[in-house]
């Protein structure tokens, strides 16, 4: 068998342990594809009367505010709905790593990098289905995208890179925890980068230092991405640095989990 | 290919391995000739599973060859990964998977075809007595069934070296023999196994040659018949009320052992009728009148406490 035919066969094989794994294990893929619907209720339905009304466009307090702003902070929610799917990520992959199975598979002669590409494989169609669960949440209370069909497209080119980015960081993560908990703590600050950014307010609506930070953070440009295609006016500037930091985090992520995995325990 | 030409199941010699300052293994030398089984007996912290993590290619050794099967655990993992089942000490079966889906799951990463890896599950499944549990989360099985279920994993892939660590370690005595039997059988399949213990009856039950491993060093290699002979000789302990029954013993028993706290005196003397009748015999006409008589003859334990630990150590260095 060549390496190539190998790496598919055993990567494929992880892959299906994972998807039995999320089956198995129903409670933790509800949380994390319900928490983040759950903020989206919180925002709109609590919150949204009144910041709707202070966006730009001036929407009227109340209702029509509510509708603003659940087109202006979906896109937000969309990324922590992946921030929630790769901190999953990183607690399978802490409890493979403490339970003894990863130690069998490394003296097995299978493709050295199908348990992490099963992990990663794994998760990103959990992040996809994450963040599908709260498009359609979205769309359940409202929310009316005005993507074309090349708008459509490209969102999901980006958010699967979003999710290879978020999960391979994750799955070093996981590999660099010592314990579950670690594990499961670890990534938390992914959750909170999205508030830290342009997802739920405008970012000239802050002081300073945290705009520029604001501006600058990875996040940014991802939920810019994000929004504009679904509003079907997205900027391919704001695209390209999106997918640049998606494909430079994922590289690091990859990078940093390969060393860890080969590291001896 | 003639049995001499094949190489031996596992050839170490000079295996060298530290953490920092702290000295794991100290030079070591194995060997295990195909279709056999090496024990190797040690305490806690004696080097054992880091023999078992640098053969099984999952740790580096520092200095010295390791081969299994011909395959040098250093420059050729992968063809050594292809030979081997391993069950380490931890247990590593997927809780979240069923016994039977982890077996499958061992047959696909095998690369065993459909049909074959299904037959394989099953006759692993009933060979150890888990064709009840087979379908059932094994995160719920008892420790035992867990174990077993590991060691079943293991040989999914029909391997022709395998390594158990400590395998039978918090297992109940009915448990214990089942996995010896298993072992055993392996045996008789031509495989050759490397076990490390710390029950020395298992590598009585199970081994033909035992390595005892100490403070990173073999101190001892052998058959188990042959360490055994190595053992202190049987004695006849007495234990008397008071010291000076005690005292007046001591004097008939020129070569006794004499324990002030204990009030005990080991008398050296063979384990028959006879011999022992003797003891009684001079120890009734020395007029000490002895409370407890106890016939102690030497097993492995004595062996290992008499080869391993610091005590065995000072009188190495």
């Amino acid at each position: 068998m060549s390496s190539v035919t190998l790496a598919l066969t055993d990567s494929t094989t992880m892959l299906r342990r994972q998807l039995v794994h999320l089956r198995r294990y129903p409670s933790l893929t509800l949380m994390l594809i319900g928490m983040p619907i759950f903020f989206l209720l919180l925002f709109v339905y609590v919150f949204g009367g009144t910041l709707g009304a202070g966006l730009p466009g001036g929407a009227q307090p109340g209702a029509a505010g509510r509708s603003a702003y659940l087109t202006y902070v979906t896109p937000a929610l969309v990324l922590m709905a992946a921030a929630a799917a790769s901190q999953g990520t990183a607690i399978s992959m802490a409890m493979d790593m403490t339970e003894g199975i990863v130690a069998r598979f490394r003296t097995m002669a299978i493709s050295p990098g199908s348990v992490l590409a099963g992990h990663v494989l794994g998760s990103v169609v959990q992040a996809l289905v994450a963040m599908a669960a709260l498009l359609l949440a979205a769309f359940g209370i409202g929310f009316r995208p005005s993507a074309g069909l090349v708008d459509w497209l490209l969102l999901g080119v980006l958010l699967v890179l979003i999710a290879l980015a978020l999960t391979w960081l994750t799955v070093a993560l996981g590999l660099v925890s010592k314990s579950v908990e670690t594990a499961s703590n670890l990534p938390m600050f992914l959750m909170l980068l999205p508030f830290l950014g342009s997802g739920f307010v405008p970012v000239d609506s802050m002081p300073t230092a945290v705009r520029w930070f604001a501006q600058y953070q990875p996040f940014t440009p991802m939920i810019e991405g994000v929004r504009g295609l679904l509003t079907g006016n997205a900027s391919t500037a704001t695209l390209v640095v999106a997918g640049a930091w998606c494909v430079g985090i994922a590289l690091a992520g990859y990078a940093w989990a390969r060393a860890l995995y080969r590291r001896e325990r | 290919m003639t049995a001499t030409a094949a190489p031996p199941a596992i050839a170490v010699s000079g295996l060298r391995k530290a953490y920092g300052d702290h000295i794991v293994l100290d030079g070591i030398d194995l060997e295990l000739p195909r279709g056999s089984v090496l024990a190797l007996l040690g305490p806690n912290g004696a080097g054992k599973t880091t023999t078992v993590n640098i053969l099984s290619t999952l740790v580096r050794a520092e200095a010295g060859s390791a081969r299994v099967a011909g395959f040098d655990v250093a420059t050729n993992g992968f063809a050594v990964r292809g030979v081997i089942g391993v069950t380490g000490q931890f247990s590593a079966v997927d809780g979240l998977l069923t016994p039977r889906e982890n077996l499958l799951l061992m047959g696909r990463l095998h690369h065993l075809d459909r049909a074959d890896r299904g037959k394989r599950a099953a006759v692993l499944l009933d060979r150890f007595e888990l064709t009840e549990a087979a379908d059932q989360p094994a995160a719920a099985l008892s420790g035992g069934m867990r174990r077993k279920l590991d060691l079943a994993m293991t040989l999914v892939g029909r391997p022709s070296v395998v390594f158990l660590d400590e395998p039978t370690t918090g297992l109940d005595p009915r448990s214990r023999r089942v996995l010896w039997d298993i072992v055993r059988s392996l045996v008789a399949d031509g495989v050759s196994v490397l076990l490390t213990t710390q029950y020395l009856e298992e590598a009585d039950q199970l081994a033909d040659t035992v390595a005892v491993l100490d403070g990173g060093r073999i101190v001892a290699h052998g058959t188990p018949a042959e360490l055994k002979r190595a053992a202190p000789g049987s004695e006849v302990r007495l234990t008397f009320a008071d010291v000076a029954a005690l005292g007046r013993a001591a004097d008939a028993f020129v070569s006794g052992v004499r324990d002030d706290a204990t009030l005990t005196l080991a008398v050296p003397s063979p384990s028959d009728p006879p011999s022992v009748r003797a003891v009684i015999d001079r120890l009734e006409r020395s007029g000490a009148v002895a409370e407890h008589l106890e016939v102690a003859t030497p097993g492995l334990d004595d062996v290992f406490l008499a080869l391993t630990g610091p005590d065995a150590r000072k009188v190495a260095s």
